[in-house]
């Protein structure tokens, strides 16, 4: 077999994930045809589910925010060639930091500025658990996949014993601290886009989408348009021909994570600050370990993870109304149709590479010939 | 056809006891938490309630399955949207949202397992005194062991669980003193309720530091103490229903905790038109917590335990015995 022709960029960034996508839906239809439902009815209540209905949208896009910021979590380490598995960690540390500050400040200042310091605090608390892994790897050798894993671990021991001790809030027995004062909470959009008259549906969605958009900019400055960005770049191709450029590997490599984990820490602005009120157990409910797949999938680019994180707040919010209406889906239907679609857009992403690539280069032969004849 | 006739004659019951207007009107819908309707411990005892109301009154019930904290508040909304009369919440995480929820609909009825903080004119709370039930078969673990260690596994580390460890603690120490009792947790994240290969590893290690009786407060990771008991020869304790059955045998005994007559009975009470809302805590006195025997393990409790535990369970409750609960001050006392 010969090797196959080079897929044009255009088939490779648009047509092969949209064949992908189409294949992982083909056959996710086949299951819900055979537990006896309409595959088509499934799919249309799936994007009325996540678009259309009221308030649906504002959830969908709730869960976008929290795909984008982790998943450039997983992103930026990518760059420079790092697995980072330690969304999940850096985002609980980001909760509590984030936390601390909306319970320490928020009684006594205005929102103006304590949400931005909240922020911060987030970033900071989420930064400084993504730099040790990236110390131990960089400096120490320890693999970085081990040993963001085992911080999730830890995070999560620190986060019981606190919530469950020093700042569990009296009086109840769920694992959570007081409520944040208003000053803490994150402006919601539909009282937002209420004060300028437009009238939507009440939903979780909240400014720390627009925080997102602007993160997701500011990776693009920071990847392509920066010196920090060549270096992490150049790391991540690499590190030998990057030290030998006098780039210094282990610093670039601690500023990615650190970069990394300020970013998943970031998720917590949207959870905690936008909707909970307050710190409470197990609030990364698995986004920083979806995020890896939606980076995957949006190849680490902001557009592409953007349209991923779009797809997959979808799925989370379609998939909940699929529940709903059909007895024979369960929840678990849902994680099937995120397998099907992170199998064939992740780990068999170049299936159809090969027959797609020959598909084209003999029609772009073809109409060469017509020309000539 | 048959299905509508079942809906018909559970109408006809529903009538026997209140007004024809009522039964039509009734729209019955639980919230099932993170764990999944059968995470085969908490939230599959409520189901076990659920299912029963639908058994004997045909009724069709909406149900949900929240896979994270966000849905809590949004199912809730969604089955009130879709007319639901009356909503049951299962669980204290859902505490936030059924709160907040209950406080926009004030003609729906909620109810509520596991809380007992709250309050809300149309809101119905359940909490269990799960401590109580936990003396009782704390005093059957030091009563059956002959190396004077028992042991305590729980599942994830959170003050509910704790509550079930202070229960038993006590329970040991009244019935014997002088018997150790080695605690475990399973773990910090909720994959600690469905672990049953860490709840066999904790067990043996249990098991090798002299613990003969283990008792489990862990969910799913709890089938897998039972099993690492049956295996070695030891006694394991069941939780929230009657695991004697699972292993029979090694089954010393399980701490029962009703929540499947909390759903059952908070459904059939909306559907009676006799929903009075409030904080219901169903300890031993209420029949919420208790101790099980049956065949299976009948041959393992002698009659003077018996007779002790149930001395002390009256005791309990006629409030001669105080069984401290770790909630009320987050403490044990030693």
């Amino acid at each position: 077999m010969t090797a196959p022709p080079p897929l044009p960029k255009w088939a490779d960034l648009f047509v092969l994930p949209v064949i992908n996508l189409l294949v992982a839906f083909f056959i996710c239809g086949l299951i819900i045809l055979a537990l006896g439902e309409n595959p088509i009815s499934a799919l249309v209540v799936m994007v009325k589910g996540a678009f259309v209905y009221p308030g649906s949208l504002g959830y969908t896009l709730y869960y976008t925010t929290n795909f984008i910021f982790t998943a450039l979590a997983v992103a930026i380490a990518f760059h420079a060639m790092m697995f980072n598995i330690g969304g999940e960690g850096q985002a609980a540390l980001g909760g509590l930091g984030g936390g601390l500050v909306c319970l320490w400040l928020a009684p006594s200042l205005p929102a103006g500025i304590v949400l931005p310091l909240a922020i911060l605090g987030a970033a900071a608390f989420g930064a400084a658990w993504g730099v040790v892994p990236g110390y131990l790897q960089a400096r120490r050798g320890s693999h970085i996949v081990i040993t963001t894993i085992m911080f999730n671990f830890i995070a999560a021991s620190l986060m019981v014993w606190l919530l469950g001790g020093p700042l569990l809030q009296q009086g109840q027995q769920s694992p959570q601290t007081e409520a944040f004062e208003p000053a803490g909470q994150m402006p919601k959009m539909h009282d937002l886009l209420g004060g300028l008259g437009i009238e939507t549906t009440s939903s979780p969605l909240n400014l720390s989408f627009v925080l997102a958009l602007l993160v997701l900019v500011g990776f693009w400055v920071l990847i392509w348009r920066t010196r920090l960005g060549y270096e992490i770049r150049t790391v991540g191709h690499n590190p030998d021909a990057a030290h030998y450029a006098g780039i210094n590997v282990p610093r670039t490599i601690i500023v990615a994570m650190a970069i990394a984990g300020g970013l998943a820490g970031l998720m917590s602005i949207n959870e905690l600050q936008g909707v909970q009120h307050r710190v409470i157990l197990d609030f990364t409910a698995g986004y920083g370990f979806t995020g890896i797949a939606v980076a995957l999938m949006g190849r680490n680019h902001p557009i592409g993870i953007f349209l991923a994180s779009l797809l997959f707040g979808a799925l989370y919010q379609g998939g909940s109304e699929l529940d709903f209406e059909f007895q024979s889906i369960t929840r678990d239907m849902v994680l099937l149709i995120q397998g099907m679609i992170i199998l064939f857009s992740g780990a068999l992403a170049y299936m159809f590479n090969p027959p797609l690539a020959r598909f084209i280069a003999r029609v772009a032969a073809k109409r060469l010939e017509a020309r000539h004849v | 056809m048959k299905k509508l006739i079942k809906m018909m004659l559970g109408a006809v019951v529903a009538v026997g006891v209140s007004t024809t207007a009522y039964a039509a009107d009734f729209k019955p819908a639980v919230v099932y938490d993170m764990g999944g309707k059968f995470d085969k411990s908490f939230n599959e005892g409520v189901y076990g309630g659920i299912k029963r109301f639908i058994d004997e009154t045909g009724v069709e019930v909406m149900e949900f399955e929240v896979t994270n904290p966000a849905q809590r508040e949004q199912a809730m909304r969604r089955m009130v949207n879709r007319g639901a009369t009356v909503v049951l919440g299962v669980g204290f995480a859902q505490a936030d949202a059924m709160d907040k929820v209950a406080a926009d609909f004030p003609d729906t009825k909620f109810a509520i397992i596991d809380v007992n903080w709250l309050d809300r004119p149309n809101l119905r709370q359940y909490a269990f005194k799960e401590h109580e039930g936990s003396f009782l078969v704390g005093m059957a673990a030091a009563l059956a062991s002959e190396t004077d260690t028992v042991g305590f596994i729980g599942g994830m580390d959170i003050p509910l669980i704790r509550a079930f460890a202070c229960g038993y603690v006590q329970g040991v120490k009244h019935a014997k003193g002088g018997v150790d009792v080695l605690q475990n947790m399973t773990g910090t994240t909720p994959a600690a309720w469905n672990d049953p290969g860490k709840g066999a590893e904790l067990a043996q290690s249990q098991i090798d530091r002299g613990a003969d009786v283990i008792y489990q407060a862990a969910g799913g990771t709890g089938i897998g103490v039972i099993r690492a008991a049956a295996d070695a020869g030891k006694f394991a304790i069941g939780v929230d229903s009657n695991q004697n059955h699972l292993a029979p045998g090694t089954v010393l005994t399980s701490m029962l905790k009703r929540v499947d007559v909390a759903a059952y009975e908070t459904f059939k009470d909306a559907m009676s038109g006799d929903f009075d809302t409030g904080i219901r805590i169903l300890g031993l006195a209420e029949g919420g917590v208790g101790w099980a025997l049956d065949e299976h393990n009948e041959s393992l409790i002698t009659a003077e335990m018996k007779s002790q535990i149930e001395a002390a369970s009256a005791d309990i409750v006629a409030g001669n015995i105080q069984v401290h609960d770790y909630r009320s001050d987050n403490n044990c006392p030693r």
